[in-house]
């Protein structure tokens, strides 16, 4: 069913007139043509898909849009601040914590939700705290190694 | 067609009479180019040679003659490269553009690398083999170095001094005279000098040696890291075009059915969609992707299927056996083996597994006045165009293939299928068609790395020293399947069998399966022997490369220490090979926990030639490792009744945080040899090593992969 759907998308306010049962994952990227959240699996398994709703990383390809009513959603477009990247994004750059970079905006994002429960987060938190995303290039190694880089980068900020 | 022996000529874009605008396969006439890139300087691949003698008016002026360009340099003087290999992960975007860079003796960041676009770039064949290294990286750097030669001569030229007093420094050219300097703008500019140039191109251009390179050698960045990281970088399945509908493919219930009726009258009936059948491809679009979901679902249930026989998982080893053509080899040295003193026949088996890319399979196909352009994630740009072309009964010349840098192939996206299916809809639609493959159709339908049936038996002598040795590889193939140890007498064999999945290449696919047997029976045989399983593969091996690999894994990983102070319920193993010219050696250390293996450490020494790119080179290593862990522990595709049981992230287990080792990963550099590729060989000696480690850790053998205690 049709219904008008209000929300914060990357800071700012929007309104979608849509089913409230489709999967956020489509209409941020047919609806909202941002194509940075990206489809693995559709099935929450794979982690490709995060966005944060209310700061929380979230699998949109499993989150109905009718349950963002009211709330803040923020992708990888809207992970820069006024072009400036976030630390995330500049550590997985410098680090080369991606090959293919197709699960990277799941990953930054997911790591973003991380890093604010666990500012300095251990290895071992870094592992549980990223379970949900697969990377299928390997690049885990260097994703931790990332991970901490702007836990350091982002102290005092 | 592969032009990687390059045959260079150079032209200049500029002031050249109006040029037919036939396009060829792969390539735009010279008028088109100006068009896209403007006027300047080509260097060009001559994909036909014998085109470069036609017409009296000076190369290339023949009618219909294309450019297959390799170099443009722009009267500003930027820099555009082009191949025909494509980027999904694996780095040949920032090694390409290093190798032009260093050739035209300017920093990476000068040089913007076109990849994988058959109306824009030469056809380098397709990006797999490991090839892009010891082929495509030569390739470019003589087109880069015939440009630089060409500004060097034209300095030369303009200065009256010798090409030998001309120096380049970036970017630029001097012979150290106050105001003689000369930059690839200028040379662009000069339509005069580089026509006067034209016959003076040498047909063998020097690069620069090894010790000389100042790009190459250095970890250049991705170059559109940034646009990975900030969801700005456009994949194949990020395409939008004007009007795009969403298509759905009717698949078979199961591995083999043949559709035999359907009925299409309720999704004909539905608003603004489209179904297509022809013969047994059946497809619907619509605009919007549910509602190209729910017609494909409302004839679904219409079809009726002949279904076939198709072998279980369960028993497709013996199956793969049975069916091995020419039936299974004999062992030729039988009676030799039956009189040595010791010997050992062993079988290994090896699942089939799914290189499961993170972007699932897709195609963008758009037609506009009669020509075809897809966009797609594949491997393979110009089979694809030829794919096209013969499905759709058009010529070459009126297929375009776009591949934007893809979310991974791994061997997998050769032929990705969504390409045509896309071009069929659109095609009846008359407006561009999206077909984006499901998680399951992918698991499903796309292809698998080919499961393997390996005997291997070997003799020794009294001193503990091979005297025979047979091998046989059933259905995965040929690579690696020679062993590169002295074994006295050898032979060694791959035969087809009849595959029950559809098979495809994977990172080093039958190199691991190979190497996997290979390196687990050896650890039988020094066990037999009586000896180290370093030692006794040290005492067979002459290959110097090898040896170095495997001697200095065993040193950082400290082989011999920890081999003596092993702990309850771990192990620790080794493993060596050499695969499309590059060496390899893992130690690995695993834990037995709750009936489970967990790999705790990971030592590898790799080597292939001169390094290109340390860090790119550490991120193949790493991933080749942390990939290689699935196939090993966990991953194989499971079927029953012509369906895939396990079609999902959750039935099959990729590599997970949780599974990451301790990694100790080191490249040895050796610039006094050609560089080859690293994306493959990494992988093969993972799953030997654990097996070994869980031999020692348990007393258990392992004869399959994924490992099973």
């Amino acid at each position: 069913m049709e219904e008008l759907i209000k929300f914060t998308l990357n800071g700012k306010p929007v309104e979608v007139t849509a089913d409230g049962d489709r999967m956020l994952l489509w209409v941020l990227r047919v609806d909202l043509g941002l194509t940075g959240t990206k489809y693995g699996c559709g099935e929450s398994y794979c982690g490709a898909c995060t966005v944060l709703v209310d700061e929380k990383a979230t699998h949109s390809c499993m989150t109905p849009l009718k349950m963002v009513q009211g709330k803040s959603v923020v992708t990888i477009e809207g992970l820069a601040n006024n072009g400036e990247m976030h630390p995330l994004q500049r550590a997985f750059m410098e680090n080369d914590a991606l090959q293919c970079g197709y699960c990277t905006p799941g990953m930054i994002l997911h790591a973003y939700e991380l890093l604010k429960k666990h500012p300095n987060p251990t290895e071992g938190e870094i592992v549980n705290g990223m379970e949900q995303n697969l990377c299928r290039c390997g690049a885990h190694k260097r994703i931790i190694e990332a991970i901490q880089a702007a836990a350091q980068a982002m102290k005092g900020v | 067609m592969s032009t990687d022996s390059t045959d260079l000529e150079w032209e200049n874009v500029a002031g050249q009479s109006p040029m037919s605008s036939d396009q060829s396969s792969s390539g735009l006439s010279r008028r088109q180019f100006v068009q896209i890139l403007g006027g300047g300087l080509l260097i060009s691949v001559l994909p036909f040679p014998a085109l470069g003698q036609q017409g009296g008016g000076g190369r290339g002026e023949a009618r219909g003659m294309v450019v297959s360009a390799r170099v443009h340099i722009a009267k500003d003087g930027l820099i555009t490269v082009m191949t025909g290999k494509v980027e999904g992960g694996q780095g040949a975007r920032a090694e390409l553009t290093q190798a032009a860079a260093e050739e035209l003796g300017v920093p990476a960041s000068r040089v913007q690398l076109i990849m994988a676009d058959t109306g824009l770039v030469p056809d380098d064949g397709m990006t797999a083999g490991s090839r892009s290294t010891p082929s495509t990286v030569p390739a470019i750097r003589q087109g880069a170095a015939a440009a630089r030669n060409l500004l060097i001569a034209m300095a030369g030229r303009r200065w009256g001094v010798e090409e030998k007093a001309v120096q380049m420094r970036d970017g630029k050219v001097t012979d150290g005279t106050a105001g003689h300097e000369l930059s690839y703008a200028d040379l662009a500019a000069d339509e005069g000098q580089s026509k006067a140039l034209e016959q003076s191109i040498p047909s063998g251009v020097t690069v620069t040696p090894v010790k000389e390179w100042k790009v190459m050698g250095t970890s250049v960045p991705r170059p559109n890291g940034r646009d990975l990281v900030t969801g700005v970088h456009q994949y194949p399945s990020d395409i939008t075009r004007p009007g795009m509908l969403y298509g759905k493919i009717l698949r078979a219930p199961s591995y083999g059915a043949k559709l035999k009726a359907i009925d299409l009258s309720r999704a004909k009936a539905m608003k603004d969609v489209v179904v297509v059948q022809d013969g047994s491809f059946v497809g619907v679009a619509a605009p919007a992707l549910f509602a190209a979901e729910q017609a494909l679902m409302a004839i679904a249930g219409t079809a009726s299927w002949e279904a076939a026989e198709h072998p279980s998982s369960e028993k497709v080893f013996d199956y793969l056996r049975e069916h091995a053509q020419g039936g299974v080899p004999k062992n030729p040295f039988a009676d030799e083996m039956a009189a040595a003193g010791k010997s050992l026949r062993q079988t290994y088996h090896v699942a089939y597994v799914q290189h499961a890319p993170l972007e699932p399979r897709v195609g963008v196909a758009e037609w506009q006045d009669g020509k075809l352009t897809v966009w797609t994630g594949s491997q393979n740009p110009f089979g694809c165009q030829q794919e096209l072309a013969r499905a759709l009964n058009l010529s070459r010349d009126r297929v375009r293939v776009i591949v934007p840098d893809f979310g991974g192939g791994f061997g997998g996206k050769h032929s990705p299928d969504a390409h045509i299916e896309a071009a069929r809809l659109a095609q009846a639609a008359g407006k561009p068609v999206l077909v984006r493959w499901t998680r399951e159709e992918e698991f499903t339908w796309a292809c698998f790395r080919p499961a393997a049936v390996i005997d291997v038996e070997a003799s020794l002598d009294a001193k503990g020293a091979l005297t025979c040795w047979h091998f046989v590889n059933i259905n995965s193939g040929g690579s690696a399947v020679d062993t590169p140890y002295r074994a006295g007498k050898i032979k060694c064999q791959f035969v087809g069998s009849d595959s029950p999945l559809r098979q495809a290449s994977y990172r080093a696919l039958a190199a691991t399966a190979n190497n996997f047997a290979r390196e687990s029976f050896m650890d039988e045989l020094a066990t037999l022997a009586g000896s180290d399983p370093l030692a006794f593969r040290m005492a067979h091996l002459d290959n110097a490369r090898l040896s170095a690999v495997l001697d200095a894994a065993a040193k950082r990983f400290d082989w011999a220490g920890r081999r003596a102070k092993k702990e309850a319920n771990t192990g620790v193993g080794l493993a060596c090979g050499t695969e499309k010219g590059s060496y390899v050696a893992a130690c690995v250390q695993i834990a037995i926990r709750e009936g489970r293996i967990v790999v705790q450490h990971v030592c590898e020494v790799f080597e292939c030639g001169a390094v290109i790119n340390p860090a790119n080179l550490l991120s193949q290593i790493q991933g080749c490792i942390t990939m290689g862990i699935g196939p090993a522990l966990r991953e194989e595709m499971r079927f029953q009744n012509g369906q895939i049981t396990n079609a999902s992230f959750w039935g099959y287990g990729v590599p997970r945080f949780a599974d990451l080792p301790e990694l100790d990963v080191h490249a040895l550099d050796r610039p006094d040899l050609p560089s080859v590729g690293a994306g493959e060989t990494p992988i093969i000696a993972v799953a030997p090593a654990i097996a070994n480690a869980v031999f020692h850790a348990t007393g258990q053998r392992i004869r399959q992969m994924p490992v099973k205690l």
